[in-house]
């Protein structure tokens, strides 16, 4: 899928919950959310991003929780 | 099988229900009195007129109605009180303990009948040809008054001759039957809210006008008809009735237009609809209605309707019809070969939130148990998927918290990103008697909305902020009650998450998030921002009532989430007359979120990933089910154009026309293999279709809608389906040539299965629907009859979580190259797509989309009003006329999306609600100026259009030729 717009949402969910002060249960949410929310060949075209372009145009914020959470992020099938 | 309940129609006015003559009071006294005779205990405040009836007695009356307030104008209704001289009417005194009443007597027979006299001498006396013939109250009148002669004659003065005005598609008015008795005045007043009636002149000259001595079209009329329901005589007359006559049974059912759920009494001579009247005691409507669900049936059996199935490999071919069975096997074959090149993810299948509960239910099983993935998703992802997010997280339960009747102890009414009075009418009549009580009303929209100024209704406070800017707002509202010590502490303490509470707390006192400080952003003055959060904090019951100018941005769920926040910061959450309340779009969004139609979630919302759920299906359906979130709308257009999504099962959606950016749509469907659409008209989807299923309107076929109360009512069929199938047999029978079995003989087995396995709906079944009318989910062991107000003792999650709502700003931003925001909407006549609207008289309200623009903005670019606009977006370009108007702010243009030609979303581009997808409608920026013809795109459009019409004719023909 469109690698830019992937991106771009993406980073709109680190927005989001970048405002929390504690900075673990942010790093989940954004984890979480991709988790429960992203069906797994988004979020695998995401893992190969961050692996290949090392999470150019990511919010660090985001490429943090992906590292931190990845074997969650990788789909169960 | 389950009967319909059926009844004989008699009585003009309630549909074959016991009219009162004057409404209900409540009242903790009770007050005992003889009436002839008899002892009646009754609420005090009750009139006698209402006390006889509830004893049995009918008063003879002409100016009562039990919907309306007393007027005591005709006189027919005397009575006598012992130890009171003369004869008051009963309609407007209210009873006394003790009192003594008679209601029959030679002296008030010979007063009534004499009344009764002079109403007919001016009369036309055509009864045996009037069209409320059987069922006028006049009649009725005369006949109970034994009226024998008149003796004045016919031949004195009088206004027999009076022209009818045939103005509004859908009623007549014939001055010559009316007998000024004022009921049409006050329904327009108390029911509607509109004030579009007076009594003109005086005497003998006195009659009944629209706005001022104006045609019905020409007044402020909004055609909702409550003053036909009243009206005793056939002086207000439905255009149906006066061609069919009246009908001979009736069944009730529910309204397929808006959320607000509306129930009717179908009237019917065999299959025929005759007219559908408002249900009195319809729990969502109390007997009122809008034009759309009275007036706007007729699309039902529209010539246009499709009732044959019809296949073609190529979207380039004529479409061929063929029977059921081809076109079901042809269907399946597709999507079997499909998978097996592309992988079971490949395709996926999109519910209706026009369709009912069990056939959401039945679609969203049959992905998850054929298709065998979890690819399935509703168009309330374009709508109010962000109100699921936001309500859960923050709450536990993706679903308004009031019943619409709550807004009567309403003491402060907010009103954020949503138009009542246009979208859900019946509720903004409530919500406008409320307001003409006294309640008070923050308005929260860029434009000026009808509530915001009214007849008898004005906003305290209008925050006309910039779109887009709601989230800086409600954080701004919060500043304020945090930063003045308004937070209910009390509330808090006992029912929130503490933690999470403090956390916002520092988070929305901070000096960015003042309304000073938020004014920029905004465009609204910090004075305004803090006199409606005090008002909202401090005005006794605040509720929220927000629709889709909240959730249709770039933070939807986050400002979802913000509303939540404040009205759990004061408390506003749990009782009669608070709360937070999605109005909700299309009849059954509710419902078909309810169902399990969102791709994480089975039905009950419960997350695909947790197992013991899955399990639960898995056992029931003989399945195993995926434990990942399948592709959502926007991701399946996007996996469409990468060659991994090939087949789509889309049934009563027309997802061409309703998502944004057309273009993009469209090549995603172009790119697809297989498109099965199952709808009754060729709609803009279908154009892109290689199978068509013809679908069943909500006249054809049993099921259950669940409106934004979530009250669970009854559709019941009136007539069998058109086409040969209901939609949910459809579905079944598309499982059964997949390899799966449904066994269901009716869709009453389907609600049994869902009320099995999803907690709750535990209590719900047709037979209980039966009985109680209707249901707010949750409805089950903890609860028999349902649950009108949520959250009560706690919340659905245990305790409230408040979430930390930042602001930022949409990545739409004004630029020189497009300097104007584009905000879109709909309007009262028109319904969503007006697949169905534009197929009925409603397009005389509004038979095209316009461009409103600011008089300032028009200038600058030399826009006349009607005249051609372009709207250039970085998505595309279309043209409309454009309307010059003060409702909306410098910088901002708005324009209806009703119409296909008129491609608004042509220039809505894809940005969407960080969490859920739900498309930016509300914000785009754009560039207007005058030109001379339609867009590029407008011309393509109607070129393609063109071609598939005949595509479309071609199968028509082969079939007469053959
Ligand atoms: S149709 Fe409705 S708005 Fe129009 S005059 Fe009658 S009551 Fe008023
Ligand atoms: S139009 Fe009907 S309701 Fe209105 S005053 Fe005349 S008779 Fe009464
Ligand atoms: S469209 Fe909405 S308000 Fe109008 S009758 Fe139908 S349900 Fe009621
Ligand atoms: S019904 Fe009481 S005065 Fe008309």
């Amino acid at each position: 899928m469109d690698m830019q717009n992937l991106v771009h949402m993406a980073n709109k969910i680190g927005d989001f919950f970048e405002a929390m002060p504690d900075r673990e249960e942010a790093l989940l949410g954004i984890a979480g959310h991709l988790h429960n929310f992203w069906e797994p060949r988004m979020r695998s075209q995401l893992l190969d991003y961050v692996d290949a372009e090392n999470g150019k145009d990511l919010k660090p914020i985001v490429v943090t929780a992906i590292r931190t959470y990845r074997s969650k992020l990788v789909s169960q099938h | 099988m389950l009967e319909s309940p059926r009844n004989i129609n008699s009585g003009k006015t309630n549909s074959g229900e016991k009219d009162f003559g004057t409404p209900r009071r409540t009242s903790g006294q009770e007050v005992t009195l003889e009436i002839d005779g008899m002892q009646v205990t009754v609420a005090a405040g009750t009139s006698i007129m209402r006390a006889a009836a509830e004893g049995g007695v009918n008063v003879p009356k002409l100016c009562a109605t039990d919907s309306l307030e007393p007027f005591g104008s005709c006189r027919l209704c005397l009575v006598e009180i012992e130890g009171r001289k003369g004869y008051p009417a009963s309609c407007t005194t209210p009873v006394e303990a003790g009192m003594k009443v008679r209601t029959q007597s030679p002296k008030l027979q010979t007063l009534r009948k004499g009344v009764m006299e002079l109403y007919i001498s001016d009369h036309p006396l055509d009864c045996l040809t009037c069209a409320a013939n059987g069922n006028c109250e006049l009649q009725d009148m005369a006949g109970v008054t034994g009226l024998r002669e008149v003796r004045y004659g016919y031949d004195g003065e009088n206004h027999l001759v009076s022209n009818k005005d045939e103005s509004n598609p859908y009623f007549t008015y014939d001055p010559a039957k009316c007998i000024v008795c004022n009921r049409c005045v006050r329904a327009c007043e108390e029911t509607q809210g509109t004030y579009a009636l007076t009594i003109s002149g005086r005497g003998f000259e006195s009659r009944v006008s629209p706005g001022q001595d104006q045609p019905f079209m020409d007044s402020e009329c909004v055609s909702c008809g409550a003053c036909v329901q009243v009206c005793p005589t056939a002086t207000l007359q439905e255009k149906t009735v006066i061609e069919k006559g009246q009908a001979e049974h009736s069944v009730v059912t529910t309204c397929a237009y808006c959320g607000v759920g509306c129930s009717f009494k179908a009237e019917m001579k065999g299959n025929e609809v005759v007219r559908m009247v408002p249900n009195k005691d319809g729990h969502a409507n109390e007997g009122h209605s809008c034009v759309k669900g009275r007036f706007a049936w007729g699309y039902a059996t529209h010539q246009d309707r499709i009732l044959k199935p019809m296949i073609r490999s190529k979207i380039t071919d004529p479409w061929r019809e063929v029977s059921w069975d081809e076109a079901l096997n042809y269907a399946a074959a597709e999507f079997k070969r499909i998978q097996k090149k592309y992988g079971r993810d490949s395709i996926g299948g999109i519910v209706s939130s026009r369709c009912t509960n069990e056939e959401a239910y039945l679609v969203q099983k049959l992905v998850r148990t054929v298709f065998g993935n979890n690819n399935v998703d509703t168009c309330a992802r374009v709508c109010h998927s962000p109100t699921g997010y936001g309500l859960k997280q923050t709450l536990g339960e993706s679903a308004g918290t009031q019943t619409f009747k709550s807004v009567e102890h309403s003491d402060v009414i907010m009103v954020m990103g949503a138009n009542p009075t246009d979208a859900h009418p019946v509720f903004a009549s409530r919500m406008k008697k409320r307001l003409s009580e006294g309640a008070k009303l923050i308005v929260i929209d860029p434009r000026h909305i009808d509530l915001v100024r009214s007849p008898h209704v004005a906003a305290d406070f209008h925050l006309q902020l910039k779109p887009g800017t709601n989230v800086a707002i409600l954080s701004a509202l919060a500043h304020v009650i945090v930063s003045e010590g308004l937070l209910a502490t009390e509330f808090i303490a006992q029912r929130c998450e503490d933690k999470a509470f403090q956390q916002w707390k520092d988070f929305v006192a901070l000096p960015e998030n003042s309304p000073e400080a938020m004014q920029e952003i905004t465009g609204v003055s910090a004075e305004l921002v803090r006199g409606a959060a005090r008002l909202y904090a401090t005005g006794g019951n605040a509720a929220i009532y927000y629709g889709l100018g909240v959730t249709e941005h770039a933070q939807g769920s986050t400002a979802v989430m913000g509303i939540a926040n404040l009205a759990m910061a004061t408390g506003n959450i749990g009782r009669e007359g608070v709360g937070v309340n999605p109005l909700r779009g299309q009849n059954n969004v509710q419902g078909s979120c309810d169902m399990g139609s969102f791709p994480h979630e089975l039905p009950g919302y419960r997350h695909v990933s947790d197992s013991t759920t899955r399990h639960l299906f898995e056992q029931a359906w003989g399945v195993e089910i995926q434990p990942e979130p399948g592709l959502r709308i926007p991701n399946m257009f996007d996996a469409a154009l990468d060659g991994s999504f090939m087949g789509l099962y889309c049934q009563g959606e027309d997802i061409v026309q309703s998502d944004p950016n057309i273009q993009h749509v469209a090549a995603a469907l172009a790119a697809m293999e297989c498109i099965v659409v199952q709808d009754i008209f060729m709609n803009e989807t279908a154009m892109y279709a290689h199978v068509f299923l013809p679908g069943s309107s909500f006249l054809e076929k049993d099921g259950t809608f669940t409106n934004a109360e979530r009250r669970i009512s009854r559709v019941r069929k009136v007539m069998p389906p058109k086409a040969g199938y209901a939609d949910w047999e459809v579905t079944i029978e598309l499982a059964q040539r997949l390899g799966y079995e449904m066994h269901y003989a009716h869709p009453s087995e389907i609600l049994d299965e869902i009320a099995r396995l999803t907690p709750t709906f535990h209590g719900v079944s047709y037979e209980k629907l039966d009985r109680l009318g209707s249901i707010q989910w949750p409805c089950n062991e903890a609860a028999p009859l349902g649950t009108p107000i949520m959250h009560v003792d706690h919340f659905v999650r245990g305790k409230g979580h408040f979430i930390i709502t930042k602001y930022v700003a949409t990545d739409e931003k004004v630029t020189r190259k497009f300097p104007l925001i584009l905000t879109t909407g709909r309007i009262l006549s028109q319904y969503n797509v007006g697949a169905q609207t534009r197929r009925t008289s409603n397009v005389q309200w509004h038979e095209q989309d316009l461009l409103e623009i600011h008089p300032h903005d028009a200038e600058e670019r030399g826009v006349v009003d009607g005249g051609w606009v372009s709207i250039h977006s970085r998505a595309g370009e279309t043209v409309l006329r454009a309307k010059v108007s003060e409702r909306m702010q410098p910088g901002v243009v708005y324009t209806t999306f009703h119409f296909p030609e008129s491609g608004a979303n042509v220039i809505t581009t894809e940005n969407s609600d960080w969490a859920t997808n739900c498309p930016e409608y509300k914000v785009t920026a754009v560039q207007v100026k005058p030109v001379s013809e339609p867009s590029e795109w407008q011309k393509k459009y109607t070129r393609f259009s063109k071609v598939q019409h005949e595509l479309l004719g071609k199968a028509r023909q082969s079939k007469s030729i053959a």
